[in-house]
């Protein structure tokens, strides 16, 4: 039987068929949806760990105990848990252990397109890159088999375009066996996993040595595989590159490579030796096609296709047709012109939600004039018009950190720090600690909505409940911001936008580092709502401050504004803002 | 087994992924290969969406190509109007009249395009334009956001396959209390008669 299923979905299922029993991730799109399914399987351990690098290291202990274990992340978690990742490379493990690393060429969802191959080369550890959702259910079963066999973690790599396609996955009839009655016996050798220099210096040698044998394994692997056609004509190409240029070369001999890294090199010379023209088609980096150059092989590709964005049928047709490999598509002119009209179209922002509390936060930032270092969630889009209340964004966490740089550059902003409940709970607590310790007067706005709302409302520490949906101890926010040694802390509503206001401004000209936890649960997850306000019209002035809050119920009309009532959540905020007192509950 | 390529477009929070459940899990139980991909930005509610549904005897891409798409349909009509480019000669556009302004049009800095506007860059595509009241159908039948689920109706009667099919998958994909409602929507769209 056939299911339909996302490539997420199929890694989960991947990974429940191959006895994968402790899962561990972060919330990231495009990743986000593997552990969530992972975690509805039966004898399954899945949790939300607070940051990526606490979920590989909860995956490499549960793989150290010899359990087979599944770690997801998004491409830029990599680079938090990159540190883990490392020493696991060196120590190997006992269970399997696959690190699922999802990249985002084209940045739908992300603050880079870095292309996550580089850390399969950079630290020393095999890699698969799956082109469907079957494949990748397979894959998974593979890399686990690899990462045994030859003691390695492995990371398997998915884009946007494969976690969110869905395509056919065969079902199995078989349920895997339930975990083991009796617990697993920890096998302790501390020469293999006591990373101090002298052990390490040996592991090194172990680790290339093993590069090596996995490199020889490839060439033999049935996931790399030559696919004949027309030799004048060599395609090398993996993951949904490979399923794009199938439709767009259909006659070219292929070289389908399932792992990206270490690659095969004598079968790549095969197929170099019996096609006449070879062009590598690959997303983002040169990944594959300098290793090939490497070996001599004079494979064309990013002279070809570009460095940046992510690929399509469409876009690799253009380019191989501009470089005269194949002919161009007829265009019309009529067809040209209409999408030139299509391109001036109004565009479609992303905006904060009607109800959402960040919006009276932000409302407040703009008014107090202060400089505001901003972080990773919903909240970011306080950064676009008309709020235009935010001034940095880098990664998760690095909003309180920025702003202590800032102020120790002394800067004559006043400064705000503001970032979210699950970033804070993420990689936001070491930096507020910091500035504690080296004093800094900044105001750490955490604007806690009570779940990690971007990604879809998934569960965090303050929460009280876990991926596995069980009950469990909430951190409270307020308690750990006090216990670090901060006497300056508020909790206020976002909604109530003179008491932020005034509670804001005690904080800015205090001369001590301070927290507001700006307090209002998501209302996309509560489904909170109440009814709309009215708009009098003889009182509306059409002046346009409600609509300087960006809320997309508020519509300006001929003579004044009006409120749509099937988009507007009910929160108040045009009734608080509006100078004419023309909008009333 | 015919190619055939649909595009979905609309805004977050108008069931345009449902619908795209819906059309993957019917050409599956017809006997095609499907691919579904679909693209929704950063904010939970009220951005753009786009939905690609491939069926076919062998589909490799999940993404439909710019100049391939047999339909387009058009949960909003803004929306709608941004995807000329995958028309071809002969494309069906299937549009909901039904307008969600952004917020640049909320603010009075830019227009909202008209129903000609839009119906002529669809057309210069070589689409064939076909409006459908699909959010006023499924007001009448008690709730708006069920439009999405008319105009499959109407679609299921040019793509084919048994009324069963149809009805099968959206009773194995839409939750129970909205069943009937979806039900009743897609008949609506089967109803609706294509001059």
């Amino acid at each position: 039987m056939k299911k339909l299923m996302t490539g997420n979905e199929a890694i989960a299922y991947g990974a429940y068929l191959n006895g994968v029993r402790v899962g561990a991730a972060y919330p990231g799109t495009p990743s986000t949806e593997i552990m969530e399914n992972f975690a509805k399987y039966p004898g399954v351990y899945a949790e939300w760990s607070p940051n990526e690098k606490v979920a590989l290291d909860v995956g490499i202990g549960a793989a150290y105990a010899g359990t087979r274990a599944l770690v997801a992340m998004k491409h830029v978690g990599v680079n938090v848990a990159a540190d883990s990742l490392f020493y696991a490379v060196y120590t190997g493990l006992k269970g399997g252990l696959v690190l699922v690393t999802s990249d985002d060429p084209g940045m739908h969802s992300s603050q880079n397109e870095q292309d996550n191959r580089n850390y399969a080369k950079f630290a020393k550890l095999p890699m698969l890159e799956p082109s469907d959702s079957e494949e990748a259910k397979q894959f998974i079963g593979l890399a686990l088999q690899i990462s045994e066999t030859f003691d390695t973690p492995v990371m398997l790599r998915t884009v946007t375009r494969l976690s969110h396609s869905s395509s056919p996955v065969e079902i199995s009839d078989v349920t895997p066996d339930p975990a083991p009655a009796d617990p697993p016996l920890y096998d302790r050798n501390p020469l293999k996993f006591v990373m101090v220099p002298a052990n390490a210096r040996h592991r090194h040698r172990v680790v290339e040595e093993r590069l090596q044998k996995i490199a020889q394994y490839a060439e033999e692997a049935a996931i790399n595989r030559i696919e004949p056609g027309d030799d004048n004509l060599g395609i090398i190409a993996a993951g949904s590159v490979y399923q794009y240029a199938r439709e767009v070369f259909p006659h070219a001999t292929f070289l389908k490579l399932g792992m990206v890294y270490p690659l095969p090199e004598k079968l790549i010379r095969e197929f170099a030796s019996r096609v006449k023209t070879i062009i590598v088609i690959e997303e983002l980096d040169p990944f594959l096609q300098e290793q090939i150059n490497l070996m001599g092989i004079p494979a064309r590709g990013k002279d070809i296709f570009p460095i940046t964005g992510e690929f399509s049928p469409a876009l690799i047709r253009q380019c191989a047709a501009s470089a005269g490999i194949i002919q161009a598509p007829a265009a019309s002119a009529e067809a040209a012109a209409a999408a030139a009209t299509a391109a001036e179209l109004p565009i479609r922002p992303p905006i904060l939600c009607p109800g959402c509390g960040h919006r009276g936060m932000f409302h407040v930032f703009r008014e107090s004039g202060a400089l505001v270092l901003g972080d990773i969630g919903c909240y970011t889009l306080g950064y676009a018009p008309p709020l235009s209340a935010m001034h940095t964004t880098g990664c998760m966490g690095a909003s309180i950190g920025v702003a202590h740089g800032v102020a120790k550059a002394k800067v004559k902003d006043r400064i705000i720090a503001v970032i979210g409940d699950s970033t804070f709970f993420h990689s936001g607590i070491h930096p507020l600690i910091n500035i504690l310790y080296n004093q800094s007067n900044i105001t750490v706005v955490i604007a806690d909505n009570s779940v990690t709302a971007m990604t879809g409302h998934q569960q965090h520490p303050g929460t009280g409940i876990t991926l596995q949906q069980k009950t469990t101890r909430a951190i409270n926010l307020e308690q750990l911001v006090r216990s670090l040694g901060f006497q300056k802390v508020d909790i206020c509503d976002p909604y109530d936008l003179s008491n932020l206001a005034q509670t804001l401004e005690a904080h800015l000209e205090s001369s001590e580092p301070s927290v507001i936890i700006a307090r209002r649960p998501c209302v996309l997850y509560t489904k909170q709502k109440s009814s709309p306000p009215h708009v009098d019209p003889e009182l509306c002035v059409n002046c346009g401050t409600c609509l300087e809050l960006g809320c997309s119920p508020l519509i300006q009309q001929q003579d004044c504004v009006s409120i749509d009532p099937g988009l507007c959540n009910g929160c108040g905020l045009c009734v608080q803002v509006c100078p004419a007192g023309a909008i009333s509950k | 087994m015919k190619k055939t390529d649909i595009l979905m477009a609309g805004v977050g929070g108008q069931g345009t992924i449902l619908a795209g459940n819906i059309l993957a899990q019917v050409g599956l139980k017809l006997g095609y290969d499907v691919k579904k991909s679909e693209v929704h930005g950063m904010a939970q509610r009220g951005g753009t969406v786009e939905s690609h549904v491939r069926w076919g005897e062998k589909v490799y891409a999940p993404l439909i190509e710019e100049g391939h798409a047999d339909y387009l349909l058009g949960f909003e009509m803004l929306e709608a109007a941004r995807w000329p480019i995958y028309l071809q000669e002969g494309s069906i556009a299937l549009l909901n009249r039904y307008r969600i302004p952004p917020p640049s049009v909320n603010l009075g800095k830019a227009k909202y395009p008209s129903e000609k506007e839009v119906e002529s860059i669809l057309k210069a595509a070589g689409g064939r334009v076909i409006w459908v009241d699909g959010t006023g159908t499924a007001e009448k039948l008690g709730n708006p956001a069920a439009a999405g689920v008319v105009l499959l109706g109407v679609l299921s009667k040019m793509l084919g396959g048994a009324e069963e099919v149809w009805l099968d998958v959206i009773g194995s994909l839409v939750p129970g209390k909205f069943l009937e409602l979806n039900e009743k929507a897609f008949l609506a769209g089967r109803e609706f008669n294509v001059a």
